[in-house]
Protein backbone atom coordinates (compact mmCIF):
# COMPACT_ATOMS: atom_id res chain seq x y z
CA UNK A 1 0.00 0.00 0.00
CA UNK A 2 0.90 3.41 -0.44
CA UNK A 3 -0.81 6.51 0.69
CA UNK A 4 -2.73 9.40 -1.62
CA UNK A 5 -4.63 12.18 -1.72
CA UNK A 6 -8.45 13.08 -1.96
CA UNK A 7 -7.50 15.61 -4.13
CA UNK A 8 -10.68 17.39 -3.68
CA UNK A 9 -10.36 17.31 0.14
CA UNK A 10 -6.82 18.90 -0.77
CA UNK A 11 -6.24 22.59 -0.14
CA UNK A 12 -3.33 22.99 -2.11
CA UNK A 13 -1.34 24.29 1.09
CA UNK A 14 1.57 22.60 0.34
CA UNK A 15 2.35 21.78 3.89
CA UNK A 16 2.93 17.55 2.86
CA UNK A 17 5.39 18.49 0.14
CA UNK A 18 8.70 18.97 2.36
CA UNK A 19 8.04 16.68 4.91
CA UNK A 20 7.59 13.43 2.93
CA UNK A 21 11.22 11.78 2.96
CA UNK A 22 10.58 10.20 -0.13
CA UNK A 23 9.93 13.33 -2.46
CA UNK A 24 6.87 11.82 -3.12
CA UNK A 25 4.63 14.36 -3.21
CA UNK A 26 4.12 17.36 -5.70
CA UNK A 27 1.53 19.80 -7.32
CA UNK A 28 -0.39 19.15 -10.35
CA UNK A 29 -3.18 20.87 -11.36
CA UNK A 30 -3.78 22.74 -8.62
CA UNK A 31 -3.53 19.96 -6.13
CA UNK A 32 -0.73 18.09 -4.59
CA UNK A 33 -0.52 14.13 -5.39
CA UNK A 34 1.56 11.06 -3.97
CA UNK A 35 3.61 9.29 -6.62
CA UNK A 36 3.04 5.56 -5.19
CA UNK A 37 5.96 3.65 -6.35
CA UNK A 38 7.91 6.31 -4.37
CA UNK A 39 5.76 6.13 -0.91
CA UNK A 40 7.24 4.04 1.73
CA UNK A 41 4.51 4.69 4.26
CA UNK A 42 7.15 6.37 6.23
CA UNK A 43 8.00 3.26 7.04
CA UNK A 44 11.61 2.87 8.02
CA UNK A 45 11.76 7.20 8.30
CA UNK A 46 9.02 8.07 11.30
CA UNK A 47 6.45 6.69 13.53
CA UNK A 48 3.79 8.43 11.66
CA UNK A 49 3.22 9.33 7.82
CA UNK A 50 4.37 12.84 7.74
CA UNK A 51 1.76 13.46 4.89
CA UNK A 52 -1.02 12.88 7.25
CA UNK A 53 0.32 14.42 10.41
CA UNK A 54 0.95 17.73 8.64
CA UNK A 55 -1.88 17.95 6.73
CA UNK A 56 -5.05 20.35 7.77
CA UNK A 57 -7.87 18.77 6.39
CA UNK A 58 -8.66 15.32 8.14
CA UNK A 59 -8.90 11.95 6.24
CA UNK A 60 -7.30 13.51 3.15
CA UNK A 61 -3.84 11.80 3.04
CA UNK A 62 -5.18 8.06 3.08
CA UNK A 63 -4.32 4.68 2.15
CA UNK A 64 -4.29 3.45 -1.41
CA UNK A 65 -6.23 0.26 -1.74
CA UNK A 66 -5.60 -0.07 -5.12
CA UNK A 67 -1.60 -0.20 -4.55
CA UNK A 68 0.39 -3.32 -3.44
CA UNK A 69 1.52 -2.83 0.26
CA UNK A 70 4.92 -1.16 1.11
CA UNK A 71 8.01 -3.73 1.90
CA UNK A 72 10.39 -2.57 3.52
CA UNK A 73 14.03 -3.35 1.37
CA UNK B 1 16.45 55.16 35.90
CA UNK B 2 16.91 58.23 36.37
CA UNK B 3 14.94 58.88 33.15
CA UNK B 4 11.47 57.21 34.63
CA UNK B 5 10.41 60.64 35.20
CA UNK B 6 10.14 61.56 32.05
CA UNK B 7 8.08 58.46 31.28
CA UNK B 8 5.15 59.40 33.26
CA UNK B 9 3.02 56.14 32.63
CA UNK B 10 5.39 53.58 32.06
CA UNK B 11 5.49 51.15 35.05
CA UNK B 12 8.80 50.86 36.53
CA UNK B 13 8.61 46.69 36.70
CA UNK B 14 10.71 45.53 34.56
CA UNK B 15 14.11 47.76 34.38
CA UNK B 16 15.46 47.03 31.49
CA UNK B 17 16.82 49.44 29.43
CA UNK B 18 15.22 47.86 25.60
CA UNK B 19 12.05 47.76 27.53
CA UNK B 20 11.97 51.28 28.63
CA UNK B 21 12.45 52.55 24.93
CA UNK B 22 10.35 50.13 23.47
CA UNK B 23 7.94 51.34 26.16
CA UNK B 24 8.31 55.11 25.26
CA UNK B 25 8.18 54.51 21.55
CA UNK B 26 4.95 52.47 22.14
CA UNK B 27 4.09 55.99 24.31
CA UNK B 28 4.58 58.40 21.85
CA UNK B 29 2.72 56.09 18.63
CA UNK B 30 0.18 58.76 18.47
CA UNK B 31 -2.10 61.98 19.55
CA UNK B 32 -3.68 61.08 22.35
CA UNK B 33 -3.26 58.01 23.05
CA UNK B 34 -1.87 58.63 26.54
CA UNK B 35 -2.16 55.52 29.04
CA UNK B 36 -4.03 55.50 32.21
CA UNK B 37 -2.31 58.72 33.73
CA UNK B 38 -0.05 59.81 31.10
CA UNK B 39 -0.16 62.81 29.70
CA UNK B 40 -1.63 62.96 26.20
CA UNK B 41 1.87 62.24 23.55
CA UNK B 42 0.61 65.10 21.21
CA UNK B 43 3.10 66.00 18.58
CA UNK B 44 4.56 62.28 18.27
CA UNK B 45 6.33 63.58 14.61
CA UNK B 46 9.35 64.50 16.59
CA UNK B 47 10.80 62.15 18.31
CA UNK B 48 11.24 62.29 22.43
CA UNK B 49 14.31 63.45 24.23
CA UNK B 50 15.37 60.17 25.41
CA UNK B 51 14.50 57.71 22.65
CA UNK B 52 17.33 56.17 20.45
CA UNK B 53 16.62 57.99 17.08
CA UNK B 54 17.75 54.53 15.34
CA UNK B 55 14.28 52.77 16.99
CA UNK B 56 12.19 56.19 16.53
CA UNK B 57 13.05 56.09 12.88
CA UNK B 58 12.19 52.34 12.73
CA UNK B 59 8.80 52.77 13.98
CA UNK B 60 7.75 56.69 13.02
CA UNK B 61 6.28 55.59 9.67
CA UNK B 62 4.91 52.26 10.22
CA UNK B 63 1.69 51.84 9.76
CA UNK B 64 1.34 48.82 12.45
CA UNK B 65 3.06 50.86 15.33
CA UNK B 66 1.76 54.45 14.68
CA UNK B 67 -2.05 54.98 14.83
CA UNK B 68 -1.08 58.16 13.75
CA UNK B 69 0.68 57.10 10.72
CA UNK B 70 -1.19 54.36 9.31
CA UNK B 71 -3.55 57.25 8.16
CA UNK B 72 -0.25 58.42 6.06
CA UNK B 73 1.79 55.09 5.18
CA UNK B 74 0.53 52.00 3.83
CA UNK B 75 1.40 48.43 3.87
CA UNK B 76 0.78 45.43 1.85
CA UNK B 77 0.71 41.56 2.21
CA UNK B 78 1.45 38.96 0.04
CA UNK B 79 0.47 35.54 -0.01
CA UNK B 80 3.53 32.92 -0.26
CA UNK B 81 3.36 30.78 2.36
CA UNK B 82 0.44 28.49 2.44
CA UNK B 83 1.57 25.75 4.67
CA UNK B 84 1.14 25.72 8.43
CA UNK B 85 2.42 23.86 11.47
CA UNK B 86 -0.38 23.93 14.14
CA UNK B 87 -4.14 24.17 14.15
CA UNK B 88 -6.48 26.86 15.51
CA UNK B 89 -10.18 26.53 16.46
CA UNK B 90 -10.83 29.48 14.31
CA UNK B 91 -9.21 28.96 11.13
CA UNK B 92 -10.48 27.47 8.41
CA UNK B 93 -7.29 26.57 6.15
CA UNK B 94 -9.01 27.48 3.03
CA UNK B 95 -9.41 30.87 3.55
CA UNK B 96 -6.88 33.06 5.38
CA UNK B 97 -5.04 32.60 8.32
CA UNK B 98 -7.01 34.45 11.10
CA UNK B 99 -3.23 35.78 12.71
CA UNK B 100 -3.24 38.47 10.03
CA UNK B 101 -6.57 38.83 8.22
CA UNK B 102 -10.14 37.77 8.21
CA UNK B 103 -11.63 34.18 8.18
CA UNK B 104 -13.71 33.72 4.76
CA UNK B 105 -11.40 35.44 2.22
CA UNK B 106 -9.22 33.62 0.20
CA UNK B 107 -6.17 35.64 -1.13
CA UNK B 108 -3.89 34.70 -4.20
CA UNK B 109 -1.00 32.38 -3.67
CA UNK B 110 1.79 33.60 -5.30
CA UNK B 111 5.77 32.30 -5.75
CA UNK B 112 8.62 34.16 -4.27
CA UNK B 113 9.09 35.65 -8.06
CA UNK B 114 5.83 37.07 -8.46
CA UNK B 115 5.14 38.12 -5.13
CA UNK B 116 8.54 40.46 -5.49
CA UNK B 117 7.58 41.87 -8.80
CA UNK B 118 3.99 42.85 -7.22
CA UNK B 119 5.84 44.53 -4.80
CA UNK B 120 7.97 46.16 -6.30
CA UNK B 121 4.74 47.24 -8.30
CA UNK B 122 2.99 48.12 -5.78
CA UNK B 123 5.72 50.17 -4.53
CA UNK B 124 6.43 52.39 -7.30
CA UNK B 125 2.44 53.42 -8.09
CA UNK B 126 2.24 54.42 -4.19
CA UNK B 127 4.99 55.72 -2.91
CA UNK B 128 3.72 55.73 0.69
CA UNK B 129 3.99 51.54 0.96
CA UNK B 130 6.45 51.41 3.09
CA UNK B 131 6.08 47.58 4.96
CA UNK B 132 5.69 44.27 3.42
CA UNK B 133 4.44 41.61 5.44
CA UNK B 134 4.05 37.86 4.65
CA UNK B 135 0.74 37.04 4.90
CA UNK B 136 -1.74 34.14 5.54
CA UNK B 137 -3.03 31.19 4.67
CA UNK B 138 -0.29 29.53 6.53
CA UNK B 139 2.68 30.55 8.70
CA UNK B 140 5.72 32.31 7.08
CA UNK B 141 8.40 30.44 9.29
CA UNK B 142 6.31 27.25 8.05
CA UNK B 143 7.52 27.75 4.53
CA UNK B 144 10.89 29.49 5.61
CA UNK B 145 12.28 28.78 1.98
CA UNK B 146 9.42 30.24 0.41
CA UNK B 147 9.44 33.71 2.91
CA UNK B 148 13.45 34.31 3.04
CA UNK B 149 13.40 34.20 -0.94
CA UNK B 150 10.54 37.02 -1.00
CA UNK B 151 12.63 38.91 1.42
CA UNK B 152 16.18 38.31 -0.27
CA UNK B 153 14.25 39.37 -3.92
CA UNK B 154 12.53 42.43 -2.78
CA UNK B 155 15.46 43.64 -0.25
CA UNK B 156 17.85 43.61 -3.71
CA UNK B 157 15.72 46.35 -5.85
CA UNK B 158 13.88 48.03 -3.22
CA UNK B 159 16.30 48.06 0.23
CA UNK B 160 13.69 50.57 2.00
CA UNK B 161 11.20 48.81 2.30
CA UNK B 162 10.82 47.62 5.85
CA UNK B 163 10.09 43.52 6.07
CA UNK B 164 8.31 42.23 8.59
CA UNK B 165 6.99 38.32 9.41
CA UNK B 166 3.73 37.41 11.39
CA UNK B 167 3.99 33.65 12.96
CA UNK B 168 1.99 31.80 15.69
CA UNK B 169 5.88 31.24 16.57
CA UNK B 170 5.98 27.08 16.95
CA UNK B 171 9.10 27.70 14.70
CA UNK B 172 10.09 31.13 15.41
CA UNK B 173 13.35 29.63 17.95
CA UNK B 174 14.91 28.00 15.19
CA UNK B 175 14.65 30.94 12.64
CA UNK B 176 15.87 33.70 14.51
CA UNK B 177 19.07 34.00 13.37
CA UNK B 178 18.35 33.42 9.96
CA UNK B 179 15.46 36.31 10.16
CA UNK B 180 18.21 38.57 12.36
CA UNK B 181 20.26 38.60 9.09
CA UNK B 182 17.83 39.91 7.21
CA UNK B 183 16.24 43.78 7.62
CA UNK B 184 13.91 42.23 9.45
CA UNK B 185 11.85 45.55 10.97
CA UNK B 186 9.81 43.65 13.37
CA UNK B 187 7.81 40.27 13.87
CA UNK B 188 4.50 39.72 15.35
CA UNK B 189 3.68 36.53 17.24
CA UNK B 190 0.03 35.46 17.49
CA UNK B 191 -0.34 34.82 21.51
CA UNK B 192 -3.46 34.21 22.85
CA UNK B 193 -2.54 32.15 25.67
CA UNK B 194 -0.02 31.28 28.29
CA UNK B 195 -1.12 28.42 29.77
CA UNK B 196 -1.50 25.00 28.22
CA UNK B 197 -4.81 24.63 30.09
CA UNK B 198 -6.29 27.28 27.96
CA UNK B 199 -4.49 26.34 25.25
CA UNK B 200 -5.91 22.92 24.43
CA UNK B 201 -9.21 24.73 23.95
CA UNK B 202 -7.81 26.88 20.95
CA UNK B 203 -5.17 24.59 18.98
CA UNK B 204 -6.86 20.94 18.39
CA UNK B 205 -2.99 20.26 17.34
CA UNK B 206 0.17 21.21 15.94
CA UNK B 207 2.95 19.49 13.90
CA UNK B 208 6.46 19.82 15.00
CA UNK B 209 9.73 16.97 15.52
CA UNK B 210 7.53 14.68 12.54
CA UNK B 211 5.03 14.06 14.80
CA UNK B 212 1.29 15.36 15.64
CA UNK B 213 1.01 16.43 19.14
CA UNK B 214 -2.71 17.03 20.46
CA UNK B 215 -4.23 18.51 23.72
CA UNK B 216 -1.88 19.84 26.60
CA UNK B 217 0.84 18.47 25.35
CA UNK B 218 0.40 20.81 21.91
CA UNK B 219 -0.44 23.75 23.94
CA UNK B 220 2.57 23.41 25.86
CA UNK B 221 5.06 23.08 23.46
CA UNK B 222 3.79 25.79 21.22
CA UNK B 223 3.90 28.16 24.33
CA UNK B 224 6.90 27.80 25.49
CA UNK B 225 8.27 28.02 21.56
CA UNK B 226 6.11 31.00 21.27
CA UNK B 227 7.99 32.35 24.96
CA UNK B 228 11.50 31.70 23.84
CA UNK B 229 11.18 33.25 20.98
CA UNK B 230 9.77 36.24 21.53
CA UNK B 231 12.91 36.55 24.32
CA UNK B 232 15.27 35.63 21.49
CA UNK B 233 14.21 38.33 19.70
CA UNK B 234 13.90 41.20 22.34
CA UNK B 235 17.61 39.68 22.83
CA UNK B 236 18.56 40.79 19.19
CA UNK B 237 16.73 44.08 19.30
CA UNK B 238 14.16 43.04 16.76
CA UNK B 239 11.21 44.68 17.93
CA UNK B 240 8.28 42.24 18.42
CA UNK B 241 4.49 42.86 18.47
CA UNK B 242 1.90 40.30 20.00
CA UNK B 243 -1.29 39.48 18.74
CA UNK B 244 -4.09 37.94 20.78
CA UNK B 245 -7.57 36.82 19.85
CA UNK B 246 -10.19 37.68 22.12
CA UNK B 247 -12.55 34.32 22.21
CA UNK B 248 -14.74 35.27 25.24
CA UNK B 249 -15.71 32.57 27.95
CA UNK B 250 -11.86 30.72 26.77
CA UNK B 251 -9.58 33.29 26.95
CA UNK B 252 -11.19 36.47 27.33
CA UNK B 253 -9.74 37.47 31.19
CA UNK B 254 -6.60 35.18 30.20
CA UNK B 255 -5.47 37.57 28.39
CA UNK B 256 -4.66 40.02 31.08
CA UNK B 257 -1.83 37.28 31.80
CA UNK B 258 -0.64 37.38 28.19
CA UNK B 259 -0.78 41.13 28.16
CA UNK B 260 1.76 40.83 31.64
CA UNK B 261 3.43 37.65 30.31
CA UNK B 262 4.59 38.92 26.91
CA UNK B 263 5.36 42.70 28.36
CA UNK B 264 8.20 41.35 30.64
CA UNK B 265 9.57 39.66 27.59
CA UNK B 266 10.19 43.26 25.88
CA UNK B 267 7.22 43.01 23.44
CA UNK B 268 6.56 46.25 22.74
CA UNK B 269 2.84 46.70 21.78
CA UNK B 270 0.25 44.28 22.33
CA UNK B 271 -2.69 43.87 19.46
CA UNK B 272 -5.97 42.25 21.11
CA UNK B 273 -8.35 41.67 18.00
CA UNK B 274 -11.95 40.57 18.35
CA UNK B 275 -12.57 36.59 16.90
CA UNK B 276 -14.65 36.93 14.20
CA UNK B 277 -16.89 33.72 14.01
CA UNK B 278 -20.07 32.54 11.95
CA UNK B 279 -20.80 28.68 10.48
CA UNK B 280 -19.92 29.85 6.97
CA UNK B 281 -16.33 30.31 7.81
CA UNK B 282 -16.43 26.36 8.32
CA UNK B 283 -14.22 26.70 11.34
CA UNK B 284 -14.49 24.68 14.85
CA UNK B 285 -15.16 28.21 16.35
CA UNK B 286 -17.84 29.08 13.87
CA UNK B 287 -19.67 25.23 13.66
CA UNK B 288 -19.88 25.01 17.58
CA UNK B 289 -21.26 28.56 17.85
CA UNK B 290 -18.60 30.32 19.84
CA UNK B 291 -19.22 33.83 19.24
CA UNK B 292 -17.29 36.74 19.31
CA UNK B 293 -16.58 39.56 21.45
CA UNK B 294 -18.68 43.05 21.18
CA UNK B 295 -17.32 46.60 20.44
CA UNK B 296 -17.69 47.17 24.34
CA UNK B 297 -16.24 43.56 25.49
CA UNK B 298 -13.52 44.30 23.57
CA UNK B 299 -12.48 48.22 24.37
CA UNK B 300 -13.45 46.67 28.31
CA UNK B 301 -10.52 44.44 27.92
CA UNK B 302 -7.86 46.35 25.90
CA UNK B 303 -9.02 49.49 28.73
CA UNK B 304 -7.79 46.99 31.16
CA UNK B 305 -4.87 46.11 29.39
CA UNK B 306 -3.80 49.31 28.59
CA UNK B 307 -2.56 50.89 32.20
CA UNK B 308 0.04 47.36 31.95
CA UNK B 309 1.72 48.66 28.56
CA UNK B 310 0.77 49.66 24.86
CA UNK B 311 -2.59 48.42 23.35
CA UNK B 312 -2.48 48.24 19.75
CA UNK B 313 -6.23 49.42 18.67
CA UNK B 314 -6.25 49.65 14.92
CA UNK B 315 -5.73 47.06 13.61
CA UNK B 316 -8.43 46.23 10.94
CA UNK B 317 -7.54 42.55 10.65
CA UNK B 318 -7.17 43.87 6.72
CA UNK B 319 -7.45 41.71 3.77
CA UNK B 320 -4.45 39.89 3.59
CA UNK B 321 -3.66 41.16 -0.20
CA UNK B 322 -5.18 44.11 0.47
CA UNK B 323 -3.04 47.49 -1.57
CA UNK B 324 -2.81 50.72 -1.18
CA UNK B 325 -3.76 52.56 2.50
CA UNK B 326 -4.97 50.69 4.95
CA UNK B 327 -8.39 49.81 4.22
CA UNK B 328 -8.26 51.29 0.79
CA UNK B 329 -8.11 48.36 -1.56
CA UNK B 330 -6.49 48.17 -5.14
CA UNK B 331 -5.77 45.10 -5.57
CA UNK B 332 -7.27 44.67 -8.46
CA UNK B 333 -5.13 47.05 -10.31
CA UNK B 334 -2.39 44.40 -9.38
CA UNK B 335 -3.00 41.23 -10.60
CA UNK B 336 -0.45 38.73 -10.89
CA UNK B 337 -1.50 39.12 -14.48
CA UNK B 338 -1.10 42.70 -14.85
CA UNK B 339 2.30 42.94 -12.65
CA UNK B 340 3.76 40.33 -14.81
CA UNK B 341 3.65 42.59 -17.84
CA UNK B 342 4.00 45.77 -16.04
CA UNK B 343 7.31 47.58 -16.78
CA UNK B 344 8.53 48.52 -13.36
CA UNK B 345 10.89 51.43 -12.25
CA UNK B 346 11.57 51.49 -9.01
CA UNK B 347 11.78 55.44 -7.88
CA UNK B 348 13.56 55.26 -4.88
CA UNK B 349 14.48 59.23 -4.90
CA UNK B 350 10.76 59.47 -6.05
CA UNK B 351 9.45 57.55 -2.91
CA UNK B 352 11.48 59.26 -0.84
CA UNK B 353 10.79 62.82 -1.47
CA UNK B 354 6.50 62.04 -0.94
CA UNK B 355 7.61 60.24 2.04
CA UNK B 356 9.07 63.60 3.29
CA UNK B 357 6.00 65.51 2.21
CA UNK B 358 3.35 63.38 4.07
CA UNK B 359 5.58 63.87 7.40
CA UNK B 360 5.13 67.61 6.83
CA UNK B 361 1.05 66.37 6.14
CA UNK B 362 1.18 64.40 9.63
CA UNK B 363 2.85 67.56 11.52
CA UNK B 364 0.18 69.70 10.24
CA UNK B 365 -2.17 67.43 11.81
CA UNK B 366 -0.79 67.15 14.87
CA UNK B 367 0.26 70.67 15.21
CA UNK B 368 -3.48 72.01 14.52
CA UNK B 369 -5.12 69.48 17.27
CA UNK B 370 -2.45 71.31 19.60
CA UNK B 371 -4.05 74.39 18.83
CA UNK B 372 -7.50 73.48 19.24
CA UNK B 373 -6.86 71.72 22.70
CA UNK B 374 -6.46 74.95 23.99
CA UNK B 375 -9.44 75.86 25.95
CA UNK B 376 -10.18 72.44 26.56
CA UNK B 377 -7.14 71.48 29.14
CA UNK B 378 -8.71 74.17 31.73
CA UNK B 379 -12.67 72.04 31.72
CA UNK B 380 -13.13 70.16 34.16
CA UNK B 381 -15.64 67.26 33.02
CA UNK B 382 -15.51 63.72 33.26
CA UNK B 383 -17.49 63.39 30.35
CA UNK B 384 -16.42 61.00 27.14
CA UNK B 385 -17.95 60.13 24.55
CA UNK B 386 -17.35 58.03 20.79
CA UNK B 387 -17.97 59.42 17.74
CA UNK B 388 -17.40 57.40 14.41
CA UNK B 389 -15.52 59.26 11.64
CA UNK B 390 -15.68 58.22 7.60
CA UNK B 391 -12.28 59.19 6.48
CA UNK B 392 -10.00 57.80 3.27
CA UNK B 393 -6.59 59.01 5.17
CA UNK B 394 -4.59 61.71 5.38
CA UNK B 395 -5.66 62.64 8.88
CA UNK B 396 -9.13 64.12 7.37
CA UNK B 397 -12.68 63.43 7.45
CA UNK B 398 -12.88 62.98 3.65
CA UNK B 399 -15.37 60.07 2.88
CA UNK B 400 -19.07 60.20 2.09
CA UNK B 401 -21.61 58.46 4.91
CA UNK B 402 -22.72 56.22 2.05
CA UNK B 403 -19.09 55.05 0.84
CA UNK B 404 -17.96 54.07 3.97
CA UNK B 405 -16.75 50.55 4.30
CA UNK B 406 -15.46 51.10 7.79
CA UNK B 407 -15.50 54.06 10.61
CA UNK B 408 -12.56 55.01 12.81
CA UNK B 409 -13.98 55.62 16.75
CA UNK B 410 -12.22 58.23 18.53
CA UNK B 411 -12.60 58.63 22.59
CA UNK B 412 -13.21 61.91 23.42
CA UNK B 413 -12.91 63.48 26.80
CA UNK B 414 -10.86 66.60 28.18
CA UNK B 415 -7.80 65.05 27.27
CA UNK B 416 -8.36 65.49 24.11
CA UNK B 417 -9.20 62.66 21.35
CA UNK B 418 -8.22 59.36 21.47
CA UNK B 419 -8.38 56.84 18.82
CA UNK B 420 -9.84 53.27 19.47
CA UNK B 421 -10.51 51.03 16.84
CA UNK B 422 -12.54 50.71 13.56
CA UNK B 423 -15.84 49.01 12.89
CA UNK B 424 -16.33 47.81 9.86
CA UNK B 425 -19.63 48.19 8.07
CA UNK B 426 -21.51 47.22 4.77
CA UNK B 427 -21.01 49.71 2.23
CA UNK B 428 -24.34 51.56 2.54
CA UNK B 429 -24.12 53.02 -0.54
CA UNK B 430 -23.74 50.75 -3.76
CA UNK B 431 -23.59 52.52 -7.16
CA UNK B 432 -25.03 55.75 -6.24
CA UNK B 433 -28.12 55.25 -4.14
CA UNK B 434 -28.14 53.80 -0.82
CA UNK B 435 -29.86 50.66 0.16
CA UNK B 436 -32.57 50.66 2.82
CA UNK B 437 -31.65 47.28 4.38
CA UNK B 438 -27.76 48.53 4.89
CA UNK B 439 -28.39 51.55 7.28
CA UNK B 440 -29.51 49.62 10.25
CA UNK B 441 -26.40 47.22 10.16
CA UNK B 442 -24.28 50.87 10.68
CA UNK B 443 -26.17 52.00 12.59
CA UNK B 444 -25.73 48.78 14.78
CA UNK B 445 -21.78 49.19 13.98
CA UNK B 446 -21.49 52.55 15.11
CA UNK B 447 -24.53 52.58 18.43
CA UNK B 448 -22.00 53.40 21.01
CA UNK B 449 -21.11 56.97 19.11
CA UNK B 450 -22.89 60.10 19.68
CA UNK B 451 -21.93 61.59 16.54
CA UNK B 452 -20.73 60.50 12.74
CA UNK B 453 -18.06 62.91 11.30
CA UNK B 454 -18.61 62.52 7.43
CA UNK B 455 -17.93 64.87 4.11
CA UNK B 456 -20.99 64.32 3.00
CA UNK B 457 -24.86 62.83 4.22
CA UNK B 458 -28.09 62.29 2.20
CA UNK B 459 -31.38 63.12 3.79
CA UNK B 460 -32.69 59.83 4.42
CA UNK B 461 -29.77 58.83 6.78
CA UNK B 462 -29.08 61.72 8.34
CA UNK B 463 -32.81 61.45 9.73
CA UNK B 464 -32.25 57.50 10.53
CA UNK B 465 -29.53 58.48 12.27
CA UNK B 466 -30.87 61.20 14.43
CA UNK B 467 -33.79 59.00 15.31
CA UNK B 468 -31.38 56.70 17.09
CA UNK B 469 -29.71 59.39 18.65
CA UNK B 470 -26.05 59.57 16.66
CA UNK B 471 -25.62 62.90 15.60
CA UNK B 472 -24.82 63.61 11.65
CA UNK B 473 -21.87 66.22 11.23
CA UNK B 474 -20.98 67.14 7.80
CA UNK B 475 -19.67 70.98 8.93
CA UNK B 476 -15.87 69.72 9.43
CA UNK B 477 -16.06 68.13 5.80
CA UNK B 478 -12.44 67.63 4.65
CA UNK B 479 -11.19 69.11 7.73
CA UNK B 480 -8.64 67.58 10.34
CA UNK B 481 -9.95 64.60 12.54
CA UNK B 482 -8.63 65.33 15.62
CA UNK B 483 -8.94 68.91 15.52
CA UNK B 484 -12.41 69.12 14.95
CA UNK B 485 -12.75 65.82 16.77
CA UNK B 486 -11.40 68.84 19.99
CA UNK B 487 -13.91 71.47 18.32
CA UNK B 488 -16.86 69.32 18.78
CA UNK B 489 -16.42 68.27 22.13
CA UNK B 490 -15.97 71.49 23.46
CA UNK B 491 -19.31 72.49 21.77
CA UNK B 492 -21.07 69.30 23.01
CA UNK B 493 -19.42 70.33 26.60
CA UNK B 494 -21.26 73.48 26.38
CA UNK B 495 -24.72 72.23 25.29
CA UNK B 496 -24.46 69.82 28.38
CA UNK B 497 -23.59 72.76 30.71
CA UNK B 498 -26.43 75.26 29.31
CA UNK B 499 -28.76 72.01 29.37
CA UNK B 500 -29.16 72.28 25.29
CA UNK B 501 -27.92 68.70 25.19
CA UNK B 502 -28.79 65.84 28.35
CA UNK B 503 -25.64 63.38 28.32
CA UNK B 504 -26.89 59.85 28.01
CA UNK B 505 -24.39 56.75 28.37
CA UNK B 506 -24.95 54.92 24.66
CA UNK B 507 -25.63 51.28 24.34
CA UNK B 508 -23.17 48.72 22.93
CA UNK B 509 -22.00 48.14 19.32
CA UNK B 510 -21.70 45.34 16.99
CA UNK B 511 -18.27 44.25 15.51
CA UNK B 512 -19.28 43.08 11.74
CA UNK B 513 -19.18 39.14 11.40
CA UNK B 514 -17.54 38.01 8.28
CA UNK B 515 -18.01 41.35 6.12
CA UNK B 516 -16.66 40.67 2.73
CA UNK B 517 -17.35 37.23 2.27
CA UNK B 518 -18.99 37.42 -1.57
CA UNK B 519 -16.29 40.16 -2.29
S1 LIG C 1 3.25 8.44 3.80
FE1 LIG C 1 5.31 9.30 4.10
S2 LIG C 1 6.41 8.56 2.31
FE2 LIG C 1 4.26 8.34 1.80
S3 LIG C 1 3.72 10.24 0.79
FE3 LIG C 1 3.22 10.51 2.95
S4 LIG C 1 5.04 11.48 3.75
FE4 LIG C 1 5.66 10.60 1.81
S1 LIG D 1 -1.05 18.95 3.47
FE1 LIG D 1 -3.06 18.18 2.88
S2 LIG D 1 -4.16 19.97 2.14
FE2 LIG D 1 -2.00 20.52 2.20
S3 LIG D 1 -1.26 20.11 0.13
FE3 LIG D 1 -0.88 18.28 1.35
S4 LIG D 1 -2.68 17.01 1.04
FE4 LIG D 1 -3.21 19.04 0.35
S1 LIG E 1 -1.47 29.81 12.49
FE1 LIG E 1 -2.72 30.88 10.97
S2 LIG E 1 -2.84 29.47 9.20
FE2 LIG E 1 -2.12 28.31 10.96
S3 LIG E 1 -3.97 27.41 11.77
FE3 LIG E 1 -3.58 29.28 12.96
S4 LIG E 1 -4.74 30.88 11.93
FE4 LIG E 1 -4.62 29.13 10.51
Amino acid sequence: MAYKIISSQCTACSACEPECPNNAIREKDGTFIIKPEKCSECIGYFDEPQCVAVCPVDDTCVIDNSYPRYVAA
Amino acid sequence: MDNQASVASVESGQGKPLDQVLQQIAEHKGCGTSSEGGKASCGSSTAPEDMDPAIWEKVKNHPCYSEEAHHHFARMHVAVAPACNIQCNYCNRKYDCANESRPGVVSEKLTPEQASRKVLAVASTIPQMTVLGIAGPGDPLANPEKTFKTFELVAETAPDIKLCVSTNGLALPEHVERLSQFNIDHVTITINMVDPEVGQHIYPWIFWKNKRWKGIDAARILHEHQMRGLEMLTERGILCKVNSVMIPGINDKHLVEVNKAVKSRGAFLHNIMPLISAPEHGTVFGLNGQRGPTAQELKALQDSCEGEMNMMRHCRQCRADAVGLLGEDRSSEFSTEKVMEMDIQYDAEGRKAYQEKVEEERQATVLAKQAEMAGLEAEFSDLKVLIAVATKGHGRINEHFGHAQEFQIYELSTQGSKFVGHRRVDLYCQGGYGEEDTLPTVIRAINDCVAVFVAKIGGCPKDSLKAAGIDPVDKYAHEFIEQSAVKYFKEYLAKVKSGEVVHEVRGDADIRQGAYIAA
